[in-house]
Formats: C-alpha cells, structure tokens, sequence
C-alpha cells in the first residue's frame, strides 16, 4: 500500500500553493493528486501552473495525477476539463461522468475518483472496460462494502480516503459568499480567506459542517490510521490524505516512511486532532459523522 | 411537453390522471427507489393495476429504480428491471451503471431514462449515457441555471427532463453524502434522504426542537412552518456569527411557472414534480395547476402570463409555504 495525497480542496494564494508542493517534493509521499476539482471561480493558479508544479513532483520522483472537477455545467468547464486531458503527460482523475467520456473518447486510462458513483462490482468493471485502471471508493461505503466488491481480485487497483474532512456534497450555490452576502458571479474568491473552510455548527454548538464555496465538508476529519493495517491485509492499493494545511504533510510523510519499512508501528496512527473531532463512522457501515471504538 | 407526476400509491396516481397528468413515475416496494418508506409504493399486484389504469387512460407510467445495487443484493435491482420490461412500462428511471448495462442488453427495446441521481450535469456526461446505453432521456439534476439548460438543450444527444417542482435539493443530486454522513443512510444506499426513523421533535419551552439522529437542525417557535427536515435545510451558527441562520438553504420548495415559456421554447420534453411521499391531495392539486399552465401556454405561448392564483395553489403545498427558482436563477447561486 502506498499513501497518496488528495487534490488541495481549498482555495489558497499561489505562494501558498507553491510552497504546500514544494515541501511535497521533499517528502515519501508516493502519489499526489493535483488540480482545481471544486469551482472553476478559483483562479489562482492556471492549468500550465498546475503542468509546472507537476513536472516538479515528477522529477522529484513523485506519481502525479491531474485531478479534474467534480461538478461541472457551464461549457467553459468542460473545455477547461478537454484541456487537463489532453495534457499528454499524466493520468487523469476523472470526478465526474463526463471526465471518464473524455478519457476514454482519447484512449486514455484514467482514475476514478470519490464523486464517480461506484456502488458495485459491475458498474465498476464497466468503467475499467473504458480505461478505469484505480477508483477512490465514493466517501460513504465502508469496509463492508469493499470487502465484497473486491473478493475477487479486480483488474484495478483501489484507493481509500483515510485522512481529511471529508467533501459530502457539491452545489450550484456557493455557502462561502451566500454567507457573506455575495453573489457568486461577484464573489471576489471570498473562499480565500477561509483557508480551513468555514466551520458551521448547530444551535447546540455541535460542530457538523464546514463550508468551503460550492463544497459541503464534514466538519469532523476522517481518520482511519488506525486502520492502516487491516486495509494493507485486504490489499487496497493507495490510502489517501486530504491536507487541511500544509502541517498535515507531516502525517503523510511518516505513514509513507513506516509502510516503506514494511513494518507498521503503532507510531503510524495518527493522534487525534486538538480541537477537531475525529471521525471514522463510514468505514464501519455507520453514520460517517460517529467515532466507532473498534476496542470499546 | 409532458406533465410527469409522483406516485406514491394508486390513489396518487389516479389524482395525478385525472388533474392532467400525461404520466407518473412510481417505485417499488423496496429499496430500489430512493423514497423508500412504509406505506408507499407499489407491490407487484399493484403496479399490474397500475399498468392497466394507465393503458386505459392512455398516459405512461415509469418504474423509477434510482438507488445503488448493494454488493451481493444485485438480484433485486435486475428482478425490478425485469419486471418493468415484462409489464412493458413506458420507461424505466436509472441511475447505476451496471444497471443501465443489464436494462439496455437484456430489454434493449425498453426506453431507458437517465435518472436524476446519476448527476449528469453537462454533454459529455450525456453523450457517456448516450453512447454507453442508448438512454432516450435524461433528467437534468437542480445545478443548471436556465441559461445552461437552454445551452445543453440545444446540443444534447438525448431529450431532457427537469424538474419544474416540489422540494428543493439543493446539492448536485446522488452525489450528496449529508444524510449519510448524519444517519447512516442516503438516498444512494438506503433508499432516502433524511430517513423517518431518525427524526425527533422535542418540545422545549417554547420552542420546537427538530434533530436528525441527534444532531440538532431547527430550534423554531411551536408556530413556524417547517418543512421535512434534512441537514441542507437546518439553521446552524458559523464561525463568525452566533445568530442562526440557514446557511445552506431555507424550507422552501422549487416552482418554475415563470420559466415555463423558455423551458418550453429550450425543447424541454418533460417537467417533472417532485413528491412520491405527499398525498394524493397535493399530487391532484400540483398537477391541475401546471396542467392549466400548459395548456394556456400551448394554446397562445405569446400572450402566456402566469396566474397569480396557480403561484398562491402552489404555495400552499409548499415547505414553509415559500418558493424559489433554486438554481436556475443566477441570484440564487
């Protein structure tokens, strides 16, 4: 198993960007993810800054996969989308049907990610037939779920989402400005300054969501370290880390550091987070906002 | 222009014939279909009868099969299948893939509608469908504007359906994890969104406390209008405000009368109404309203202008008695 690193789901300034990969580059983390996959109003970096952060990672040894949106409507978007596959170089990660048309329209394998609805084997094994060589299991099915769907063997590999606050929901409208009065052609990017995501809570003070412009996420992060073990047992093929800042590149880089030593020590769980609740509900087949005590 | 309306039982489907309604989509009596609660939908007898009410009034009828297979529970969703074909239903409503594979080489005669939940939002995913298994339709999740659905009308390989009202998803459909994430169970893998058995109402001075498996949605006065609760439609504090508000969206359901002439004029071949789960009241009185509204359009479509009394009709059988354009105006986004 190999740890992977998410696409970055917030908006942050290009020098942040830069930075975030550049220390990317200095890490064991295997695969990296890149791309613009939540509002095609984010506009700080292009697809040709993408390209060259990607050549970077690539001669610093990394797998790069270009990661492409997950809701796209406007035609604009979906000539940008053309743009990412034709890039002649990397592997694409498709987060919507017509990415994986694309793809497969130029012969071209692809990755599916999280928001591709992959509910069973055979829907699954109809996508490798149009060039799916790795899925990342869509964020609610669980272990359960995963158990059977690869029984046996398939033909691609898989990927799991075990780090991050997880993105549960995309929309037309952006929360970001609606909560700040502004409409979305006028939103100045507002999303900008809520590098983290903007926390909602209930009126009990229960934190449940965070904002981040069109993205609903979950205000708990997933953290299945714990289960690192067992999902190396069953033979998933990449586990992934979603950074909520460039801090998070620690964690990623000492669970790639303890696989690579083929041993895993219980120093590759990771502590829980101060002041954020940890969840893990979805890998055991319950509400994905619950901590599940496997030992309990 | 078709006026398809739900079904949740017979009784649905005989208010939605008689108000003018050209066909009705129902689900079976299990988790094949995402409005998967007791008391609603269609045994095999019943949709027999269902089938030759239909034939009888000449309007269709559509066996919506838009949740997941289960891993290891694929049977039942091929058996539904199967049964729409043996019953010659007019379409069948799809959203997995390796179902839409099973429908289109085992019934390659039974039309295929691209249901909602498969969130297809632009040409290339409808050319996917398309090329991939020949859909004859697809339904156009609620993330369009009404200029991006005029522009994917105009080059779409397959018709369109829209949704023209009912409750308003707010989120790209079949792609939402919040009630999931709160519940356990979405509309994707347990058959619904928000599902009953997790709802509690608690009384608390006077106030209403609404929860969702615990986690606290609404905090209302014992008077306010709620709508059926889902976490898009909660009032929460964020973490710059401690006023609640509904940071998503408020109750409120989706009426598109006004665009009625330009869905028209897009090419739009269906407008659809949301609510398998209300009564056969609101299913009559939703339907008679948009049937008076398409015929009055279709009989001068210049001089069409929307009645204030149909827009009062449908607020009344509206959460919290209040409508938006939802996505189709740009405001609203």
């Amino acid at each position: 198993m190999k740890i992977s690193l998410a696409p970055l789901h917030y908006c942050w300034s290009k020098q942040d960007v830069m930075q975030f990969y550049e220390k990317v580059a200095t890490t064991n983390i295997d695969t990296i993810y890149l791309g613009e996959t939540v509002c095609s109003r984010r506009r700080e970096l292009k697809l040709a800054d993408y390209i060259n952060i990607a050549k970077m990672l690539t001669a610093a040894d990394k797998q790069v996969v270009l990661s492409t949106m997950a809701l796209i409507e406007a035609q604009s978007e979906l000539t940008e989308l053309k743009r990412y596959i034709d890039n002649g170089e990397w592997l694409i990660e498709a987060n919507d049907i017509g990415a994986v048309q694309l793809a497969h329209q130029a012969n071209l394998p692809f990755v599916c990610g999280p928001t591709i609805n992959n509910y069973n084997r055979a829907s699954l094994d109809f996508l490798h037939k149009k060039g799916m060589m790795r899925f990342v299991m869509p964020y609610e099915l669980s272990k359960a779920w995963l158990e059977k769907v690869i029984t046996a063997k398939p033909a691609y590999e898989v990927e799991v989402f075990g780090f991050g606050h997880i993105p549960l929901a995309h929309s037309a409208r952006c929360f970001t400005a609606k909560h700040l009065n502004l409409h979305k052609d006028n939103c100045q990017t507002i999303c900008q300054q809520y590098p983290k995501g903007l926390l909602v809570q209930t009126q009990e003070n229960q934190p449940l969501l965070r904002l981040n412009g069109i993205q609903t996420q979950s205000a708990a992060c997933i953290n299945l370290s714990a289960n690192l073990h067992e999902m190396q047992q069953m033979g998933i093929d990449y586990w992934r880390l979603s950074a909520r800042s460039i801090d998070d590149l620690t964690i990623a880089d000492a669970l790639a550091n303890n696989l690579n030593q083929q041993t895993l020590s219980t120093s590759s769980v990771i502590p829980s987070i101060k002041q954020i609740q940890d969840c893990n509900g979805y890998w055991y087949g319950e509400a994905g906002m619950k901590q599940h005590q496997p030992h309990a | 222009m078709e006026l398809l309306c739900p079904a949740g039982n017979l009784a649905s489907m005989k208010a939605a014939f008689n108000a003018g309604a050209d066909a009705v989509y129902l689900g079976l009596k299990n988790d094949t279909n995402a409005r998967s609660f007791a008391g609603l939908n269609f045994n095999s007898a019943q949709l027999k009868q269902a089938k030759k009410l239909a034939q009888q009034q000449k309007r269709k009828l559509f066996l919506t099969l838009n949740t997941f297979p289960k891993p290891g529970e694929e049977s039942r969703w091929f058996e539904a299948v199967d049964i729409a074909a043996d019953l010659g239903l007019d379409a069948l409503i799809v959203a997995d893939v390796s179902l839409l594979e099973y429908a289109s080489t085992r019934h390659p005669h039974l039309p295929l509608h691209l249901s909602v939940q498969a969130s297809a939002t632009n040409l290339a995913a409808l050319s996917f469908y398309k090329q991939s298994f020949d859909i004859e339709r697809a339904v156009l999740p609620r993330v369009l504007s009404i200029k991006q659905v005029k522009d994917l009308a105009k080059v779409s390989p397959v018709d369109l359906e829209v949704f023209a009202f009912g409750s308003l998803c707010i989120m790209a459909e079949g792609r939402c994890h919040l009630s999931s994430y709160v519940t356990g169970q979405s509309p994707n893998t347990g058959g619904s969104c928000s599902p009953a058995k997790h709802v509690r109402w608690q009384d608390d001075g006077n106030d209403k406390l609404t929860r969702l498996n615990d986690v606290l949605l609404e905090r209302s006065s014992q008077e306010q209008q709620l709508g059926y609760p889902v976490v898009c439609k909660g009032r929460y504090i964020s973490e710059t405000n401690n006023t609640p508000e509904y940071l998503l969206e408020s109750p409120t359901s989706l009426n598109t009368l006004s665009l009625l002439p330009e869905l028209a004029k897009a090419g739009v071949c269906s407008l659809k109404i949301e609510g398998r789960q209300r009564s056969p009241a609101y299913v009559g009185q939703v339907a008679s309203v948009w049937r008076q509204a398409i015929d009055t359009y279709q009989a001068n479509p210049q001089a069409f202008v929307e009645s204030q009394h149909w827009n009062e009709a449908l607020a009344k059988v509206s959460e919290g008695q209040i409508t938006t354009l939802g996505a189709y105006a740009r405001q609203w986004q």
